[in-house]
């Protein structure tokens, strides 16, 4: 049998939340796990059940050929015995202790001279030389969190569990780390994961997504297929994105960027630091439709497409267009009688720049 | 003034303190971090001296250690003569009468330090001992100061305690306030006077270094 990491658990919070999870985890070759979903969802939770900080009053948590927990049997095996890498939301540094102080704490185990090859191993990797001996409260909140990874690393664990690791930086600082993140991950080739509410942070760290909600996973899976193929109308509403579709940035130019999908160019708002391979993402909201011949609009994209298929959705109605590429959007029961929109009718789908988001598609 | 009493206070006062550093860190472990519900009833306890009058707590000690008592017998088979009237029976009513002024703000310091970080520690493989020697008590180091500090001063000015268990034996017994008390029956004024002075003074300069350490304006502990 391969090994995984297979938990199946449940914990209550009296009066508040009851968290019920199943899941299964590859190890070989080692993957991103996302837990994702809003907040309140109980992702936190499911990590520090991993961690071993919170106790489940039911089922197992199976990590390869080791046992973790056996809520039947009481049996637990404490966070001191896991062998794990884990970084909570707002890092825990040290106060008293300096940025390599907090990196070699985990290590004392070791001999001295491995500590030290470690220590400046770690601090290569994450680009914190000549910080060494600085305290944390004199950091940025990027070389805070980059110190915070370091330490979480730096013992080589067999499990890396990062919760929001992103979520405390400022927005340019988050874009940026967030693919060198990506990048950090996939050269350490350590299972891994990361708790996050951020779609974006979701689509470029992870191979696997798990959408959850009130304590429950709703759905597992690649997450450009989780995306762009929601398996309910709950895991549509959590994910918010509807189109989500690999491209290549051809161009940039006065802050926009050209990206071609499937042979289509489309104009995004240009993101800094992300590579040529992308994901392009739409909101449904986004999309607005045109019959076909109709005048200029401000929006940069105009997709002459066909639609597919139209789901009535309460209020609104969700049309599937195909346009060279698949892309649904959210109009009106009025719009769409007005439009006289059918299957197989032609259609201009606008779409603004700014409503084109891309994020970095990773590389494996 | 009597040196050989200052001699024995002080002496007194610096074990008092130091056992009270390894119990007193113990015990203020135990009730920060324990989730026990009925933890209060401990709390209570160990608050008691604060309010008891030191008569009453002298008189359960001494009833406690007496020869009658199973505790008292057991000593006095052990070490051969009875714990009342000597320095050690001295030493053990003071830790009990002093246990408040070490054990409260040990636990005050250690309800400050932030549960996550003890977290981290014990996800970096750090056993719950180690945590707490590299970890939890560098971060309550002032309080643990303070407490040090307050059960020695606290215990340089016992007098009810002392009389009760302790009696008034030259050399052995006989502390800085029983001392004072004897010259004024005594009226000797001049004498009592300068001991007096001595123990004020004494004192002061030992909340002085609590509060200037307390203060974080001050940078007398450029660490934190």
């Amino acid at each position: 049998m391969a090994a995984t990491l297979s938990l199946d658990c449940r914990k209550t919070f009296p009066g508040r939340l009851t968290v019920s999870v199943q899941l299964e985890l590859p190890l070989d070759p080692p993957l991103v796990l996302i837990l994702f979903g809003p907040s309140g969802s109980g992702k936190t939770t499911v990590l520090r059940c991993l961690a071993g900080l919170e106790q489940p009053e039911e089922g197992t948590i199976r990590f390869g050929q080791d046992l973790w927990v056996d809520a039947a049997r009481r049996r637990v095996v404490p966070p001191q015995a896991r062998h794990l890498g884990y970084m909570p939301q707002d890092y825990a540094l040290f106060p008293t202790h300096t940025v390599a102080g907090n990196i070699e704490y985990g290590l004392s185990d070791l001999p001295q001279v491995e500590r030290r090859r470690r220590v400046s191993e770690v601090l290569a990797l994450l680009q914190l030389q000549g910080l060494e001996q600085s305290k944390p409260r004199q950091l940025s909140g990027g070389q805070q969190q980059r110190v915070a990874l370091a330490r979480a690393i730096a013992r080589q664990p067999q499990l890396l569990l990062l919760d929001e690791p992103l979520s405390a930086l400022d927005a340019p600082t988050r874009g940026a780390l967030c693919s060198e993140l990506r990048s950090l991950l996939t050269r350490l080739k350590i299972p891994t994961v990361v708790v996050t509410h951020d779609w974006t942070e979701a689509l470029t760290l992870g191979d696997l997504i798990a959408v959850m909600s009130e304590g429950k996973i709703l759905q597992v899976g690649v997450p450009q297929e989780v995306f762009s193929r929601p398996a309910n109308e709950s895991v549509a509403q959590i994910v918010g994105v509807e189109t989500v579709v690999p491209g290549q940035v051809s161009d940039y130019a006065n802050g926009l960027a050209t990206v071609q999908v499937n042979g289509i160019a489309m104009k995004a708002l240009a993101v800094e630091g992300i590579g040529p391979s992308v994901y392009v993402c739409i909101r449904a909201e986004d999309v607005v439709l045109e019959q076909a011949g109709s005048g200029m609009t401000s929006a940069r994209n105009h997709l002459a497409g066909r639609v597919v298929a139209i789901y009535p959705r309460g209020v609104m109605v969700q049309v599937k267009i195909d346009c060279g590429f698949p892309l649904t959007a959210v109009i009106t029961r009025g719009a769409v009688e007005d439009l006289r929109l059918a299957p197989g009718a032609s259609v201009i789908a606008a779409i603004k720049a700014g409503s084109v988001h891309l994020v970095s598609r990773s590389v494996v | 003034m009597n040196w050989i009493a200052i001699g024995v206070t002080v002496k007194l006062a610096a074990l008092t303190s130091l056992l009270l550093l390894v119990i007193g860190l113990g015990i203020a472990y135990w009730l920060s971090f324990s989730r026990w519900r009925w933890k209060f009833l401990v709390e209570s306890i160990v608050a008691l001296p604060l309010v008891l009058p030191p008569t009453v707590l002298g008189f359960y000690i001494l009833v406690a250690i007496g020869p009658h008592s199973p505790v008292g017998r057991f000593y006095a088979d052990l070490v051969g003569h009875s714990l009342p009237f000597t320095f050690e029976g001295l030493l053990f009513a003071s830790i009990l009468y002093s246990l408040p002024f070490a054990v409260q703000p040990f636990a005050a310091a250690f309800d400050q330090v932030d549960r996550r970080l003890i977290e981290a520690s014990w996800t970096l493989g750090q056993s719950k001992f180690k945590t707490f020697f590299k970890l939890i008590l560098p971060l309550s180091i002032t309080g643990v100061i303070t407490g040090v500090v307050l059960s020695f001063a606290h215990t340089l000015g016992e007098f009810g305690v002392v009389l009760m268990v302790g009696g008034n034996i030259e050399g052995e017994t006989r502390t800085v306030s029983i001392d004072i008390y004897d010259e004024v029956q005594a009226l000797n004024y001049a004498g009592a006077a300068k001991t007096a002075f001595f123990l004020l003074v004494v004192s002061y300069l030992v909340l002085l270094c609590v509060y200037a350490m307390n203060r974080k304006v001050w940078a007398v502990w450029p660490q934190r």
